[in-house]
This record gives structure tokens, sequence and C-alpha cells, in this order.
């Protein structure tokens, strides 16, 4: 059904991460790399250990980290800051307000472990409003890859674009299924053509999305399914093209309802072209402990949930 | 003509730069920024090895970081008397469609100014990582900051001086504006620093003193520190200064913090402050 999309193992999106700041670092020699403790977390090992001299260590403090990459950008290098999603951004929003973002410093904010997926930490780590609190600074670019290789294709592109970019990915090994590929920011990927519904996913909810568009179609409905992995600036061709097709949509993510991807569809699809829309995403409620994909269940973001979704959206139009 | 005298009346112009630009707008800040004229016009006009055509990336050049980006006016004063940007620009200060925004910003593109501040705490932490760079780059010149004292209550401040001194970034001078003033008072009374000197040596620092309302200690202090400089340790001046200094009736009080002289007040400020290069 995916033919250009086959599965080739699992691995961690931060390891897509670690291994694209390595690949980028020897093509580039502004990267520099800094951490908040989390140099194993983020999979940064490699990097810090061949180019000791382009890595720093900020301890347990984010926030003096984001101010060093401030500096560090300024200065013409091309700082990676590498740390935990909830500490990337809530806990040192201001100064990326301030510093980075208004300042528009070219800092790449790599943040892992976002998200439900992080799993039995629990909520106090599973910080599901980055995506909003990131999209609404002023000239933030906001990408969050689904898989490994698409993971490591951004951690590379990024280099390449100047400008603030938030980068989201996540802590779980998950399954490869993006062949090797150029990623170009702010294009969606058509995964599937379809004509009845068109599901749109962020993230590790690509691949739960793949798994409710095969449910589907066994069902006989035929999905159009759509990976954007950047939220902002939003591929709004790829969706308008979708649902002046299908005349429906669902919103994937692992995220608030409120702020995330499927806000940015909304918002777009009222201007332009209103369409019965439906939401795969958590519903104003924090996390809690659990095993990853036993909490995208409980919290509506399951396979099941998906294909309730895509109906409830066809009724609809 | 001597140095520190042509150096005292760039400061004194400087100060009728400030207490105008604020006038004309009826607000910001003339208390801390009157407070710190000898040091930038010291740092602009004699410490530092600077080019006024301005790079954002400061390769090998001398590169200033105003983190208490509330006393803007006297930052804009003296960019534009030292030739980042026309002089007559002061007079835009705080309007609409202005370079000069009431806490300065890189967004409008103003010359002199390579990061936004005003939300205190962040600019010492900047400052590192342009020193950082510098070293990684071989480039020997100097970082050099300006923090308030009451902005050492924010707590990012202290990760940065734990970090400077972890990696002895000893290419960088910060100064505080030790002028014991804040919005809501007396530092000591609102939330005391404490033995300030004694917390610096505690995190590893270089610490010096210096009267920063006496142009001749501050050229004197800066050299100074910055002989210090690349002895593995950063190096911190706890600079004294008066919020106000010198107009009579603004020094040494917390009130002019951020409030604007009226009329009358203003011509009784000029009246104490000498015209050297000339009003805009």
């Amino acid at each position: 059904m995916f033919t250009n999309f086959e599965v080739k193992g699992k691995k961690a999106t931060r390891d897509g991460f670690g291994d694209g700041l390595f690949e980028i670092a020897q093509q580039n020699n502004e990267v520099v790399g800094l951490t908040a403790d989390l140099l194993g977390s983020l999979k940064m090992n490699k990097f810090a250990e061949t180019y000791p001299d382009r890595f720093f260590q900020a301890g347990i403090a984010e926030a003096n980290m984001m101010g060093l990459a401030a500096g560090l950008a300024t200065a013409g290098k091309i700082p990676y800051t590498g740390t935990f999603a909830n500490f990337s951004t809530g806990r040192v929003y201001d100064q990326i307000r301030q510093s980075i973002a208004y300042s528009h410093k070219n800092v790449k904010i790599c943040a892992s472990h976002a998200g439900l997926t992080l799993g039995e930490d629990g909520a106090t780590h599973q910080i599901l409003e980055d995506i909003g609190l990131m999209k609404m600074l002023p000239g933030m670019t906001v990408i969050n890859p689904c898989d490994y290789n698409q993971t490591k294709a951004a951690t590379m592109a990024i280099a390449d674009h100047y400008g603030p970019v938030y980068l989201r990915f996540g802590r779980p090994s998950w399954p490869i299924f993006m062949p090797e590929h150029e990623f170009v920011i702010g294009k969606g990927i058509l995964i599937k053509s379809g004509s009845d519904v068109t599901i749109v996913a962020t993230g590790h909810l690509v691949w739960t999305a793949m798994e409710a568009t095969e449910i589907l179609e066994k069902e006989g409905i035929s999905v159009e399914l759509i990976n954007i992995h950047t939220i902002k600036p939003l591929d709004e061709g790829i969706i308008l093209d979708s649902v002046s097709k299908t005349g429906c949509v669902v919103s994937c993510e692992e995220h608030q309802r409120n702020g995330g991807l499927g806000d940015s569809i909304a918002q777009l699809l009222s201007r332009r072209m209103p369409s019965p829309m439906e939401y795969i995403a958590v519903d104003d409620t924090f996390g809690e402990s659990g095993e990853p994909e036993a909490l995208l269940i409980k919290y509506g973001l399951g396979k099941e949930n998906i294909v309730a979704a895509a109906k409830k959206a066809m009724q609809r139009s | 003509m001597d140095k520190i005298k042509e150096l005292q009346d760039i400061a004194s112009q400087v100060r009728r730069d400030i207490v105008r630009q604020v006038h004309a707008c009826q607000s910001g800040h003339p208390g801390g920024s009157l407070g710190c004229a000898d040091f930038l016009t010291a740092l602009y006009f004699e410490i530092m090895e600077h080019d006024p055509s301005f790079s954002m990336n400061g390769k090998g050049e001398d590169v200033f970081f105003l983190s208490n980006g509330h006393i803007s006016p006297v930052w804009y004063s003296v960019l534009a008397r030292s030739g980042y940007f026309p002089i007559e620009e002061l007079k835009t200060f705080r309007q609409l469609n202005t370079r000069l925004q009431g806490h300065p910003t890189t967004h409008e593109g103003l010359p002199g100014v390579r990061v936004a501040s005003g939300s205190l705490g962040q600019g010492v932490s900047v400052a590192i990582g342009m020193a950082l760079a510098k070293k990684m780059d071989g480039d020997d010149k100097h970082v050099y900051a300006l923090t308030g004292d009451g902005e050492l209550q924010e707590g990012q401040v202290w990760e940065a001086f734990m970090f400077a001194a972890h990696n002895k970034v000893d290419n960088l001078i910060v100064t505080v504006d030790y002028n014991g003033r804040q919005i809501d008072g007396d530092t000591d009374k609102v939330l005391s620093l404490g033995d300030l000197g004694a917390k610096f040596t505690a995190f590893g620092w270089e610490v010096m003193r210096m009267n920063g309302n006496d142009m001749q200690e501050v050229v004197k202090g800066l050299k100074e520190a910055k002989a210090q400089s690349g002895k593995g340790k950063p190096i911190v001046i706890l600079m004294h200064t008066e919020m106000g200094y010198p107009v009579d009736f603004m020094v040494g009080s917390h009130k002019w913090h951020g409030v604007a002289p009226n009329d009358e007040q203003l011509a009784k400020a000029l009246a104490q402050l000498p015209e050297t290069l000339g009003d805009y």
C-alpha cells in the first residue's frame, strides 16, 4: 500500500538527530553543539567526542545554554542546542523569545523526548505544548520529523537555513519507513493518495496514521495521507489540494489540540476552504507515566482513534 | 587636550542627550543611564577597539553587550556620538517606526546592537557565547558586558557566572552597575545581594572595583581589567555608581529609575550638564 515507504527496522528519532549532527558537523565547520547535561540522551556523544572544541557542556542550566547559543550565533557559528523538549521550550521561553527569536539568531533548538511517547517519566517531562509555544514566535521555523531518516535529514538541512529553528523529536524506538530523502523545509510529503478523506500527520503519529490507513482501506475507504514535518511555515498547498479533493480532514499529532498542527490546519481551512475536520491530539490534559503505546491509546492517539475520526469527518462532509 | 578631560566632556554631552531623549518622549530610564555615562563613554572612546561601520559578528574587534537594556538612552547616545548612526536619530527615541526602541534590539537593524535586551539576566550568557566563539576563531579581542546590580537577582546570571569560570572564559570583562537601587527601592531592601565580591570570588571570578562616576578611575579600572584578562579567569568589575549622577535632584534615588523629567526639570538638569559637543 505504501510503495515508497517500506519499513526497514526501528530506531529512535533522537538517533537520527545524533547521526545527522555528526554528519553535518563533518561538512560544516561552523556547526557547534551544546547540551544541558543530556549528552547521551540526545545521542550527541559521537559529535562531542569527535569535535571537543566545538562542543559545550552547559550543565543543568538551560537558560544560560540558550544565551550561549545566541552569542555563538552572533559570532557566525551555527549552534545546535540539545536537551529534552520541555527544557528546550517552556523552561527557557523568555530566553528564546528575546535572545534568539526577536534577535533573529541562527540557533537550532533541538528537542528530544517530546510528547506522550517519552513514557514512564510522566507528565513533568511529557511536554505537549511545545509546538504551540514555538510556532507563536515570529520567525521561528517549527519541524517535527516522523522517523529516524527524516530526523537525520532535517537535522542536516536546518544548518543551511539561516534563522531560528525548533526541531522536535522523541525518545522511543520507532519504525523507520521514510526513504533516505532530501529534506525540504516547509514542503509536505504525500505518503499515499486517496479520495475519501485526508489525514495529515506529524511526528511519531505518521506511523500510527499509516496503520490506521491500512485499516480504513481494508474497509473500502480511500485515504490520502500527508506527512507534514514542518508545522511552520505550513505547506498550505498540499493540504488545500488534498482537501479540495476529499472534502474532509483529520489531523494527527502528539501534542495538545490547542496550539498544535491541527490548530494551524484549522486556521488555514477556515480562511480558505472551510471543511469538516477532526483532531487526533491531547485534549487539554496532562499526560502520565506508562508505556508509550499504551499512553497513545489512553489519550486517544491510537490507530483506532484515527480510524474513528476519519469516519466521523467523512460523515460530516 | 588631556584625554580624561576630553572623555569627561563627551560624557557631559552624553548626559544631555540622555535627559533630552527621555524628556522628548516622556518615558524611559534616566537614572541608570546617567550613572553609567562615564563607563560607556570610556569604553567606546578609549578602551575598546571597535569599528563603527559595524559588523554583526564582531570578528577582530572588541564587542560590548548591554544586558540591562533599559538604560538604552546612554548606549544610544554613545553609539551615535562614536559614529554608529546619525546623532540626529536620537530624536526618534521611543517614537513610532524608530530604530531606537525603548529597549535595544537588532530587529530594526540599529548598528551597534547585537542582541535584544530588556528582559533582564540574559546578556552575560550571550556575551559568554561570543567570547567562546572568539577563542575558537583565534580572535584575541575582548568581550565586554554591563549588567545592573538588581539584575543579579535573576537566576540565569549565576548559571552564566558558573559556566564562565568553569570554562576559563578569560576574554570576558563583565561590569556590574553597582548603584544599590532598583525600581521598587534599595536593593538591600528589595532583595539583598549580600557580599557581591565574595560571591563572585566564590564563583571563581577575578573581582575588581572602581568608582564608575570618576572618569580617571573608570579608565584606569578598565585598563587594569584588560591587563588581568587571559589568565584563566573571567573578570568582573563592581562599579560603584550613583543613579542619576550628577544631576542634583536625581542623584542617589531610585525614584528616577524610570521616570522622565518635565520641562522645568529638564531645564534644571541641563543647566548642570555643560553642552560640550553640541546638542542634536
